[in-house]
């Protein structure tokens, strides 16, 4: 897996560029993520049905893993089982 | 990761939102992402290996920006003021491209180069009727160039500089929040195409879907007229843009630009007297300085609303002082002052900026810029004070060398300019047979005040400077020459100077 990579949910709509990335899977819904949707949409696991957000960057803790949701969707993000938190930026002013 | 990306979100967001307002006519981010599937497939039946630009600012380099980048060939606005020569050596380099924009000129002066030259009108009508039915295109994954643009080159040929996709979508993932902007936000853009400010200004409002409102040539009284109605609530200026509004709205311009929340500038100095005045014209408006190169895929130090307003109203001679400052380095942004031994130097003392970061590509076609670190050497002097603040202090090309002593040109200039009668100065090396370099001065005059004597302000010189800052060759003149963004052309001040 590689920076640039779009990976779509097996589970929901959601759609996500790979930004950074270590070693492990990447899941949405709690299913692995893959960049081919499959022929059928398998079922969303109730433990990660946050929802994945518009624009919005999530991060694991260490730092490895950085995705960018470019469609929104209702599985929430993990890797490897544990759950990716949203990116929080200090928003800078409008420069140009 | 191609830059069209952020395109292809704001039009999956909001495809029927309007992104750009041009003479009159509005475009939805559906409509552009639509056109630039369009001048994808233009660019895949002519063959080109460049997309080129020759007009003024409209949607086309929205829609030539984006086609290029779906299509993976770079995209290389170029500069309309340039004589025919230059610019046909340009175009040279470059072919075979398709080049949109004045259709006559360029068939005149690159009519046999293979190009594909198509008008603005032509360009548009051809992207609207090419926009493919099925979605089974593969774009390109945006893995190499996105961005070519030639450098000024005052000495000798213009160097190619070239950004990837990667440099842009830093910076715009860096700087940008994706969609933040509210649905009544529209940005005035007036700075030229073929500026890194303008493709920057492209890319960061259509990611934070603020609605473009394009000013294709900039005069004070449009410009004023545009933002009010269209209600523009962002804008960006060069320093004599801003002179040039605020003067027109002291006269008599009568313009309701109370929806304007934020002023960004940058591209050259900005006299002190103006951004003071403009502060207090504009009491509830934002301002916010941005430096960056077009290597940098622009702003890699800003000067914040609040840090202005701070400066403004401060009695402290080192707060107010920041006003004259770029600010700070942008969180993504690693900076350094360096001497001319490449060591790191301690706050307060001047020296070239060093710029790391994944949006600062120093490359050029011919050879990248960057050292073995990665650190790209900007060539622009300064110095950061002990909290952080950068102060950029011209390029360090410009310094003058008298007998072996480093001089920058703005120690000089700040003091003459608070002479009451000296409206502009520009401080050059001139040729000197006992110093190596020795220091030209040419001031221009306030109108209606008396010319001052050389000695007076060679005396004025060396009661706040040392004696070797004492110019040994003063000339006054009508102005000084400025380029079109407002940079100081020091380099013909000197030529004028050594003649």
């Amino acid at each position: 897996m590689k920076a640039g990579t779009r990976l779509k949910s097996a589970v929901c709509d959601t759609e996500v560029m790979v930004i950074r990335c270590g070693e492990g899977t990447i899941e949405c819904g709690g299913a692995p993520m893959a960049e081919a949707k499959p022929a059928e949409a398998g079922a969303l696991n109730p433990d990660f049905a946050g929802g994945a957000l518009m624009g919005k960057r999530y991060v694991d803790a260490g730092g490895k893993f950085e995705l960018l949701v470019v469609k929104p969707g209702k599985g929430s993000l993990s890797v490897d089982g544990i759950a990716l938190g949203q990116k929080e930026a200090k928003p800078l002013p409008s420069s140009d | 990761m191609n830059i069209a990306l952020l395109l292809e979100m704001a039009a999956e967001a909001a495809p029927d939102r309007v992104g750009v307002v041009c003479d009159g006519k509005r475009w939805t981010y559906g409509d552009l992402l639509a056109a630039a599937r369009g001048a994808f497939e233009l660019i895949e039946l002519s063959g080109a290996e460049y997309v080129a630009l020759l007009d003024e600012s409209s949607e086309a380099a929205v829609i030539a920006l984006f086609g290029a980048a779906l299509a993976g060939v770079p995209y290389c606005p170029l500069n309309y003021r340039l004589a025919d020569k230059d610019l046909a050596a340009l175009l040279g380099r470059i072919a075979p491209a398709l080049v949109i924009g004045d259709e006559e000129r360029l068939t005149r002066i690159a009519g046999e180069q293979g190009h594909t030259i198509l008008s603005r009108g032509e360009f548009d009508i051809k992207v609207q009727e090419l926009v493919p039915e099925e979605e089974d295109r593969v774009y390109d994954p945006g893995e190499g160039l996105a961005v070519q643009l030639f450098t000024s080159g005052t000495t000798a040929a213009p160097k190619a500089a070239i950004l990837r996709h990667s440099n842009l979508i830093s910076y715009i993932l860096g700087t940008v929040e994706f969609a933040s902007a509210d649905e009544t936000d529209a940005a005035l853009v007036s700075v030229p195409p073929y500026h890194i400010a303008g493709i920057s200004a492209l890319m960061s409002s259509i990611y934070s879907m603020r609605r473009i409102v394009m000013l294709p040539a900039f005069s004070p009284e449009k410009w004023l007229a545009l933002a009010e109605s269209e209600k523009v609530t962002n804008a960006f200026v060069v320093p004599t843009m801003l002179s040039r509004i605020v003067e027109a709205l002291d006269k008599t311009v009568k313009a309701d630009i109370s929806s304007l929340k934020a002023i960004a500038y940058g591209g050259g100095k900005m006299p002190l007297e103006l951004i003071d005045h403009a502060l207090d014209l504009f009491p509830e408006t934002s301002f916010t300085n941005a430096y960056g190169l077009t290597e940098t895929s622009s702003t890699v130090a800003l000067l914040g609303p609040e840090e202005h307003r701070e400066a403004h109203r401060s009695d402290d001679p080192k707060v107010r002082a920041r006003l004259a400052s770029v600010g700070r380095p942008l969180p993504t942004i690693e900076l350094e002052i360096r001497d001319d031994e490449g060591r790191p130097l301690p706050a307060g003392q001047a020296g070239e900026i060093y710029v790391r970061g994944d949006q600062v590509a120093g490359e050029y076609k011919e050879r990248s810029a960057l050292d073995m670190h990665g650190w790209f050497p900007t060539r622009d002097a300064g110095f950061l004070d002990e909290d952080g603040f950068l102060f950029l202090a011209g390029r360090a090309d410009d310094v003058i060398v008298r007998g072996g002593e480093n001089i920058s040109p703005g120690e000089i200039e700040d003091v003459v300019l608070t002479h009451p009668a000296i409206a502009d100065a520009c401080a050059v090396p001139v040729p000197s047979a006992e110093w190596g370099e020795g220091i030209g001065l040419a001031l221009v005059v306030r109108p209606g005040q008396p010319q001052p004597g050389e000695d007076e302000i060679r005396q004025m010189i060396r009661a706040s400077l040392r004696s070797s800052r004492v110019p040994d060759k003063i000339v006054f003149v009508p102005e000084l020459p400025y380029n079109e963004m407002g940079k100081l052309l020091r380099r013909e001040v000197k030529a004028r100077l050594a003649a």
